[in-house]
Order: C-alpha cells, then structure tokens, then sequence
C-alpha cells in the first residue's frame, strides 16, 4: 500500500492543505458551545440584548468561516483523489501492457479487471475520506475534551470515561462485523457463482435433467449467505442501541456533577449546558470514524491488492538496438536445445527440441493434447524465453532483438479468434498500422475472408461488436488470419488456429498461403495430419519432446507416434488402400 | 412510467404480505423510538432548570428526571435494537424467497431466452439488483418513516414549548431543501458523465485485458495505452466534478442548519429574557435545532434510494415474469427404453420469423443407425440437435420418437433416453465424481470408475490431487480442454440412453486418445440411434446415413458411397480434402 502514495506525489500540496482546512473548521465548530454557553449566562442571566444579538452574529460568522475552510478542504480532497485514481490506473495499464505472458497466465484476466476498475474507486474513495476525516474526526473528539477540560475539570472527568468506553464498543463491533462482512461477500460470491454456471450450462443441466439439483445447490448457498447476513446483522444491530445508552449515561452523570458543582457555586447553568452539547458532539463524531475507518479498511484491502499487481513479476531486459540482418539469413528459423517450464510447473512442457527452418518453409507441428505444440510456437515471437537452449531468427539470436522488432516480423494468429471493437479496417490494421485498402484486400483474399466482407452492408466498414461477438466463429477465425498477413511477415505462426474452418476452407488456404509472393516462413500447429502432410519440415511432439521430425513420408516410415495418429485418421482409406 | 411504479410498488407489498406482521412491529418499534428520543432533551431541559445556580439546586427533582432519562434511554435502545433485529429479519428473508423464485424460474426458462440475453444480465438482476432493491427498498421505507416522524415529533414538541421559536425553524426550512436540491441537481449530471466515461473505459479495460496477449502479438501496447489515456483524462476529469459536487451537500447544508442554530438561539435567548421560555427549553430547543434537518437530508437520499429501489425490482420482475417455456402436456408419455426410430415430418424451424432456417424437412431414422451431419461453419448442423432435444420446439411438422410426436413426451423422459456431448465442455463446479454422475446421481463408485475407464479419463482422474473428489474450478483450470472433453464423455457413459448427439465431440483430444475413445463409442452406439457431428473422415465413412447441411437445409443425404457417387456438394467437398 505504501507505495502507492507516490501517485499521490504531485498532489503533496493539496494532501497537506485539505486536512488543514477541515481541522480548521472543527476549530470553529468546537467554539459554538462556548458561545452558547455565553450566550446564557451572560446574555440571559444580565437580560443584555446587543450581547445575545452580537453572539448569535458570531454562530452565523462561525459557521460561514467553517463552509469556506470545507469548500477547499473539499476541492482539494477531490482533486487529489480522483488525480491519484487517474495516475495509478495509467501506471496499472501500463505496467499490464509490459507483463510478460507468464505474468499474465499467473495473474489472470478478471482479477487484472478487478484491479483496474473497483479496487481503484475503492481506493479513490478512500483518499477522499482519508483527507477529509483523518484529522478532523479525532480533531474533534480530542478538542471537544480538552475544551470541556477548559469549562470545568471535574465536570470533564466524565468525559474521560466516556470516550474510551465508546471507543471500546464503535471500533470493537467493527472489529467483530469487518471478518463477517468479508465471509457475506464470500458466500455472495458462491451465489452467483452458481447462478452464472446454472445459465451458460443450462443446456447441459437440461440434458442431464439437473434442473431440481442446480437450484437445490443454488438454496443451500442462499441460505448460508443469509444465515451469515443475519449474523453480522444482529451484531451489527446492537452499535446504534449501546452508543445511545453510553452517551445518555455520560450525560446523566455530566447533569449530576453538573448539579453538585452549580450548587456549590463552581459551575454556572450555561457551563453546564456546554458540556452537555461537547457530548453530542464527539458522539456524531465517533460514528463517522467508525464509517471512515471501514471505508479505510476496504481501501487498505484494495491498494494492497494494485501494489501486488504493480511489482508482480519479474522486470523485462530488452534489447534496444535492431541487429543488422545478413540477406541470405532472412527468414531462417533456428531451435537449438531449446527447453522450456512454465512459471510453477513441476515438470518442463518442452525439452531439448533443436530444428531449423528456411525461408518459404511450412513447418507442421503436431501431436497429441499437452505435448508442447502451442508452447513451441510461443517462444518464437518471445512470449515467453527458453529455460535453456537458444533460439536464433534470421541467423541471430533472438534475445538481442527489441520484442516490438522481433514481433514486427511475425504474423500471429492465435488458437482464441479474437477481434475487437472496432470496423474491419481498424481490426486489420491492427497488423499493420498504415495499411492501404488494397494491402487489406489481398490479405482478406489470401485468408478465404473476402467473401465476408464483401457480405457486410458496410465492407471494410462494418462495425465488429465487443470481442466480435456478431461474427461466427469461423468468420472471426478467417478475419484473424487476414489481420495476421497483413503485415506480410516473415514468419506466419497458426496456432492451431484452423480447426473452426471445414476441410474446403483450409484447404484453400494453404493453398493461398503457398503462393504468396513474400515467401514467408510458415508455422502450422495443427491436430489433423491432413493440414501439415505437405509440410516442408513435421515436428511431431509427446510430452514436450521431439518425437521426429522430416517429411510426411518420412516419418510414416520412421517416426511410430506420426505412423499412429495418421492412421487414427485415415483409418478407413488404410484400409482401402491395403486391400 | 408513473403507472409502471405503482404497478411494481402494489405488487412489492402483496409479496410482502406474510412479513406484514413483522413490518407493523418495525413501524411501531420506530415510532417509539421517534418519540422518547424526542423527550430526552425535554427532560434534561428540565433538569437544567433545577441547576439554576449557586445553592438553588433541587437535588430531589434532579434525581427524579434523570432518573425518568435513564428509563427512557433503556426503552428507546431496546426499541432501537429489537427494530434493526426485525429490519434484517424481513430484508434477508424477502432477498432470499425471490432469489429462490428466481432460480426456479430459470430452470423453465425457454432456451431462446437463455441464448440470447447476456448472461452477466441475469446474474446482475439476480444478484445485484435483489440486493439494491432490499437494501434500498426497506431501509430506504424506515428511514423515510422515521425521518418523517421525527420532522412531525419535533415541530410538535417545539410548538408546545414556544410557537414563536417554532415559526422561524419552519420559515427557515426551506433554505436547506433548497439548497439539496441544487446541489443534487448539479451532481446528478456530474455523476451521470463519470457514469458514462466509467462505463467506456471499463468495457475497453474489459475488452483489452482480457487479450491481452493479443495486444502485445500485435505490439499494439502503446496504441492500446494511448486510447486508454484519452478515456481516463475525460473520467478523472467528471471523477474530480462528481466528487466534489457530491461532497458539497453535506457542509453547505451543515451551513443552512448552523444558521437555524444561531435564529433559534437568538429568539429563544430573546425569549427567555422576557421569561417566556426558561434556560432548560432553550437549551432543549438547541438540541433540537440540532438534529432537526438530519432527516430532510436523509429523506431528499431516500427518495432517490427508493425510486432506485423499485427500478430494481422491476428489472428483478421482468426475470420473473419472463413466459417459461410450455410446459410439458398433462398427459405426456414418459418415455421408457426407447427404440430409438427417428422421424423428421415435414417440419420447419426458425429462430426469428424473419428468417426461416428448415423448412418443410423431413427424414427417418431406425434404430440403431448412426447419422452424420456434415456441412460448412454455420449450417444449421446445432440447430438439429436443439431441437432432437427438444431444446427448442418446431414451428411446423413434428419430430417422432418411435412413432410418438416429442411434445407428447416428457421432457425429461425424452433427455433420460438421449446422452449428449456437446462441442462446448461445460462442467459444473462440483467434484469429478459428481460430474460424472449428473445425469445417475445415485450411481456407485464402482459404475463412476467403469464409465470413467470407459471414457479413458480415469488414469488423468487419478493423477488429480483429491482423486475423484477434485473440485473443478472454471477459475484454477486445473483441466486442460482435452481432459474436460473426456470427463463429459463419461458422463454419457455412466447413463449409456439409447440415443446419443455427439456434437464435434473429439475436437479437442489429440487423435490417439480420441482413438482409444472411439473405440469405446463404437461399443456404446453398437445398437444406438446416434447423432454425429464430425470432421474427421472415419466418423462420417462409418456413418449409415450422411445428412449433408447448408445454410439450415438438409440437401443431401445418403451413405459415403452413394453421395460420392452422385457427385453433388458432399463429392465436392470430400474431393477437395480427402482425395489425393
């Protein structure tokens, strides 16, 4: 959490003057009684007018000084809260921009979300409480004592009795509700759990005929959430019946004292009567710094969250120069060694894989679920760094390229179709920036999408919705493509990323992709032996090793996990062909 | 929209009928804590009065009332805590009947509605909305009634101490619900600005985020970053307004009543003089004066809480009332080991009436036959099994099940013969064990493992930490695609109908697993009506009967053999892959 006020930084000034005016106006505040008590005893008890005219004048001064000072404490509060939440959201966005793809697999989309958006108002909110109410609340308790100290010392004794006792019984019961509140918040979190599951597996649960069961779970867990609201609530409920009393009481034994003390000739009626509003005082006062210190919690509770966020992971070296490439190097692709573990994972996903690839080659990789072909693919463009071995792209080894270069130079298209809010063009240029209509054309072309757009009221126009959610499937697959070629790389990665396109489809493309004119190096990932078998190079991976490695016919002879999944696909030609 | 309110508010206060009782002894409770709250500073003005000054102190009377305080105090909390004891009763029990209504209604909710509404809409309504609306709606009621009560009390006892005094407090009222009102006015057009930019820039955190690792394929970080920027100067700059505006209310209305403050302490000091009222009421008037615009400020918040109170609710209603899907006939079969013949007469479908999907399609299926639907992307192929499922009703013709029209059959009846496998893997958050035996929950261990061995998914169970006991997490992913995949094929396994969909089933095993599971559904559709939608080349050669699919309309059908030979879409689709 602390380090998070240095967002508060450019605001110093503003931290330190709000604070300052709200004590201020607690100042002013702390003299009506006094006033009042004035008012009375001199005022009334000498039947002196002016006097009563001329206090009154002073309240109405009084409380305009104090609107002022809180006007500004208000600004300031404002402005350094929500200048804080602005900068800290920037600095969050752009320290995400900078995780690696192992921070992001560790930290996790929602919670990234969640930390971006309500646990900064959260926090937003609690510089602006803290502001306004750090200072001022015990301000006024602590003036309002030592004021009554001022009036009359025995009569204040009372006071000191009764400001701990009060203490004891807002902060203890907060003390009790903050764990239950967070123990709600769980068993909410549980209900709609269970209310979103009951709606995207409605299909499922409708098969399987577990409506009654879905809903009998959805009541349990109602009913220990209400269970649990109820206990917080009646602790809760006794914060507002035992302040009364605590207050009532003090102010019972203040009218005692007050008594013996006025019949002695030690107090004066008016005194009295000051001492009894010192009380109410300190009392509102107290409940708000109840409310400020559960704000302040659940503010603690979020920065601490963010400042996690901000020093996860480790820092990325970067290279800044771009290496000088020699010509006839150029779209070569070298694995030599190459290892990899992901962060966490007790057993390496990849090991010792080494193969080279030339410029125009189509590498296919295949093998079965978990056996490291997304992996493979991964460490090409840097998303994530070997845990041993080298990787060199045209001739050089990899590390000494800036990312931003070396992702320059590689068309992705991932095994999730994702598009974003936008027009086509605008998803397209994602690839390449300044990319001309024409550029764009030939990519939709080349990636079987332009029919799709040549659908579209709008062409290249037409508006994709959030996560392009008004496109099918193998449209938005076929869109993603497009925008990878776009930047006519030298290295096309697929990341399994045809699987949504029938067999016509992808057939057509790789086609397509064979007769583009700048050669590039392409990287196909893919479970069906059909899409790679005329692949220059197959690696086939298990269990994150090279299993083998050469041509379709090759490995047929060779390699007996290739022989084993070709025939789990071609069964039935086998078969034909034998007989 | 007035109409609508009141509609909502009549039927909120018919659903809160059998609480009535407890609502009457709240309003009571209230009422009484309203009022000897309201006394106290009477009786300690009265006090005051006996202190006058130096040896004119009357112990005795002192005692009296200070005694008459203490017992009111004690009344007034126990009020005031068996009032918030029967608050939450009421709030926490309304929250939990409608939640329970509303996941009851889900459940016969029809498919279409479920597909088209978002689902964080739902969940919103259920959740939130329920919660704003109790909260809002309860709370908001007894704050408004005491608010009300002690604005009335307070007149009333001021009146009978001194009526002039009272006058300038009710003169100078006004000036602070003015004052509120200006304020609310301003920050509610603040507010609605943030609201909107808020909004803006959570749907791009949202959308960003969440592809992240696309962005940076792309190196789209610094665009990423610089849109962002533009957004989030236009919210802090309506955050700073909003805040501020919002955190004027209190002071300047702090102001108003210092200023009532400072008139009732001059006229009541003015009155005293002449001995129109003693020390004691003026200091009881001060109190007053004191607490006596808490409340219009409170009310001014309630009315907005309370409006806000019943939108929710109406949004919580819309759910509710949503038309549940037909229910099944009064008379319909239950179906029992079904044969598995499947007939299409002549039926037409469509999702939206603007655009028919099939029309007039028909078809007969035998027993034990195992159909392939094959076609490209967005053919209708889903469709067909929404609506074997009967998870969407035909809007012509009927589908038999041997010889029996679907809608005479109970919908489980139907599902209990039908085992499905669908393309997405949904799994519910509960134990591998009790996923697989969703549609048998009282199968035995021993059938769980058998299904489970059947589907070759139990050396990978097994290898989970708790076993068979695992709690599947969509959060943790523990379970990769694949290994989700298998578990739903156990699943269909355990129960073994006589028919099954399996919907591109194998799409996201590696191909020698899906082998060793082919293997195993070959045994288990030996004798079953089956349904397959595939890719893969072997599932659709062993088929008995192909259907081939575009854009919704069944165009060809037959075996591999006679399809090729016709030479029409499927021969020129197998052409362009298979053949070599």
């Amino acid at each position: 959490m602390k380090k998070l006020l240095r967002y508060l930084a450019p605001y110093k000034k503003e931290c330190i003057l709000g604070p300052l005016f709200k004590m201020l106006e607690a100042t002013f505040e702390l003299f009506v009684p006094l006033v009042v008590a004035s008012m009375i005893d001199r005022g009334i008890a000498n039947g002196d007018r002016p006097y009563i005219v001329r206090m009154c004048v002073l309240l109405a001064a009084l409380a305009a000084i104090g609107l002022t000072n809180t006007l500004f404490a208000q600004y300031f509060a404002a402005k350094a809260a929500t200048g804080f939440s602005a900068r800290l959201r920037h600095a969050l966005m752009n320290r995400i921009q900078q995780m690696t793809y192992t921070d992001l697999d560790t930290l996790g989309t929602s919670s990234l979300i969640t930390r971006m958006t309500s646990d900064i108002n959260q926090l937003q909110n609690g510089v602006n409480l803290t502001i306004r109410l750090l200072l001022r609340s015990p301000f006024i308790v602590f003036g309002a004592m030592i004021m009554a100290f001022t009036v009359d010392v025995k009569g204040a004794l009372v006071f000191t009795v009764a400001i701990p006792l009060l203490s004891v019984v807002v902060f203890g019961i907060m003390l009790v509700t903050i764990p239950m509140y967070r123990r709600v918040q769980e068993r909410l979190d549980d209900v709609t759990d269970t209310t979103g599951e009951a709606l995207t597996g409605m299909r499922v649960i409708r098969a399987f005929r577990n409506e009654q069961a879905e809903a009998d779970t959805f009541r349990l867990q109602n009913q220990q959430l209400v269970k649990m609201q109820q206990k917080v609530g009646s602790v809760s409920a006794l914060m507002n019946p035992l302040t009364y009393v605590l207050v009532n009481g003090a102010v019972i034994a203040l009218i005692a004292v007050g008594a013996f003390r006025v019949h002695s000739g030690a107090l004066t009626q008016g005194a009295v009567i000051a001492l009894y509003n010192y009380m109410s005082q300190i009392l509102i006062e107290l409940m708000k710094f109840a409310n400020f210190i559960i704000n302040v919690t659940k503010a603690v509770a979020c920065g601490n969250r963010v400042q996690a966020v901000l020093e996860a992971g480790t820092p990325v070296r970067d290279s800044d120069e771009v290496p000088e490439i020699a010509e006839q190097n150029r779209g070569t692709l070298t694995f030599s060694h190459v290892s990899f573990t992901y962060a966490d994972a007790a057993e390496p996903s990849l090991t010792d894989i080494s193969f080279t690839a030339k410029r125009g080659d189509v590498i296919g990789i295949i093998g079965g679920t978990g056996s490291g072909k997304s992996t493979l693919v991964s460490l090409i463009p840097r998303f994530y760094e070997p845990t041993a071995g080298c990787i060199s792209v045209d001739g050089i080894e990899s590390t000494a390229f800036p990312r931003r270069a070396l992702r320059s130079r590689i068309g992705v298209v991932p095994q999730k179709a994702v598009l974003f809010h936008g027009t086509i063009r605008q998803n397209l240029q994602w690839g390449k920036q300044d990319a001309s209509d024409d550029e764009i054309r030939s990519a939709l072309e080349t990636a079987q999408a332009a029919d799709i757009v040549r659908a579209k009221k709008d062409g290249l126009d037409e508006m994709i919705t959030e996560s392009g959610h008004n496109l099918s499937g193998g449209q938005r697959q076929r869109l993603t493509i497009a925008r990878a070629l776009v930047r006519k790389p030298e290295f096309l990665i697929f990341d399994d990323s045809t699987s949504a396109l029938d067999y016509a489809t992808d057939a057509a493309l790789r086609k397509a992709l064979r007769s583009l004119p700048e050669k590039p190096t392409v990287f196909l990932v893919s479970q069906r032996t059909a899409s790679i078998q005329h692949a220059d190079l197959i690696l086939v991976l298990e269990d994150g090793h090279l299993a083998g490695s050469g041509t379709h016919t090759d490995l047929l002879e060779t390699c007996p996990v290739y022989r084993e999944i070709y025939d789990s696909q071609n069964r039935k030609e086998v078969r034909k062909h034998g007989e | 929209m007035a109409n609508e309110t009141k509609k909502t508010l009549r039927r909120i206060l018919h659903d809160l009928k059998h609480e009535r009782k407890w609502i009457i002894a709240t309003l009571l409770l209230a009422a009484v804590t309203v009022a000897l709250t309201l006394y106290v500073p009477i009786l300690i003005g009265q006090a005051i009065d006996r202190i006058e000054g130096q040896g004119t102190v009357d112990f005795s009377a002192v005692t009296r009332i200070l005694i008459t305080v203490g017992g009111s105090v004690l009344v007034t909390s126990l009020a005031q805590w068996l009032m918030s004891l029967f608050h939450n009763k009421i709030t926490y029990e309304t929250v939990e009947e409608l939640r329970n209504r509303a996941i009851e209604h889900i459940q016969v909710l029809p498919l279409s509605y479920l597909d088209t509404k978002p689902t964080g809409d739902t969940v919103s309504r259920m959740i939130s909305d329920v919660d704003q609306f109790a909260d809002g709606l309860l709370l908001g009621f007894t704050q408004l009634f005491t608010g009300i009560l002690t604005i009335l009390g307070t007149l009333l006892f001021m009146f009978f101490l001194h009526p002039g005094i009272t006058l300038v407090v009710i003169l100078l009222t006004p000036l602070s619900l003015i004052v509120a009102a200006l304020i609310a006015k301003y920050t509610y057009a603040m507010f609605r600005l943030q609201a909107e930019y808020r909004a803006e820039q959570t749907a791009m955190i949202h959308e960003t985020v969440s592809n992240q690792k696309t962005v940076q394929a792309f190196g789209h970080e610094a665009e990423t970053m610089q849109e962002f920027d533009e957004i989030n100067g236009r919210l802090s700059d309506a955050a700073r307004k909003a805040t501020f505006f919002s955190s004027l209310t209190n002071p300047c209305t702090r102001f108003v009543n210092a200023l009532v403050y400072a008139a009732v302490g001059l006229t009541g000091s003015l009155a005293a003089i002449r001995g129109a009222i003693t020390v004691g009421q003026l200091s009881c008037f001060l109190s007053y004066a004191n607490q006596y615009t808490k409340p219009f400020n409170e009310i001014s918040g309630v009315v907005t809480e309370l409006q806000n109170a019943i939108a929710c609710a109406a949004r919580m209603y819309a759910l509710i009332d949503e038309p549940a899907e037909i229910p099944d006939a009064p008379d319909a079969e239950i179906l029992k080991n079904a044969e598995g013949n499947v007939g299409f007469r002549d039926i037409s479908f469509s999702y939206t009436p603007e655009k028919p999907l099939i029309s007039h399609c028909s078809l007969s299926i035998r027993s034990g036959q195992r159909v392939a639907i094959v076609g490209p992307t967005g053919c209708g192929k889903t469709t067909l099994i929404n609506l074997i499922m009967r998870f969407y009703d035909v809007s012509d013709g009927a589908i038999l099940v041997d010889g029996t029209d679907l809608r005479s059959i109970t919908r489980h009846s139907l599902r209990e013969n039908i085992g499905m496998v669908l393309q997405e893997t949904w799994l519910k958050k509960a134990t591998v064990r009790d996923n697989i035996r969703m549609g048998q929950p009282d199968a035995t261990e021993e059938q769980v493992i058998a299904a489970a061995k059947a589907a070759h998914a139990h050396s990978f169970i097994k290898r989970l930490p708790q076993g068979y006991d695992t709690v599947i997490d969509d959060r943790n992913g523990a379970l990769s695609q694949g290994q989700r995949q298998l578990l739903c094929i156990a699943r269909v396994m355990l129960a073994l109908p006589p028919m099954l969909i399996l919907d591109e089933a194998t799409s996201s095993i590696d191909t020698r697993t899906e082998l060793k599971v082919q293997s195993a559904f070959q045994k288990m559709m030996q004798g079953r009506t089956s349904f397959i939608v595939a890719h893969r080349l072997s599932t659709i050669q062993e088929a008995d009967l192909i259907l081939v699919m575009k854009d919704g309309q069944i165009i060809e059908q037959g075996t591999h053999e006679s399809l090729l030979e016709k030479g029409g879409f499927y021969a020129n689709l197998y052409q362009s892959q298979f053949a070599h």
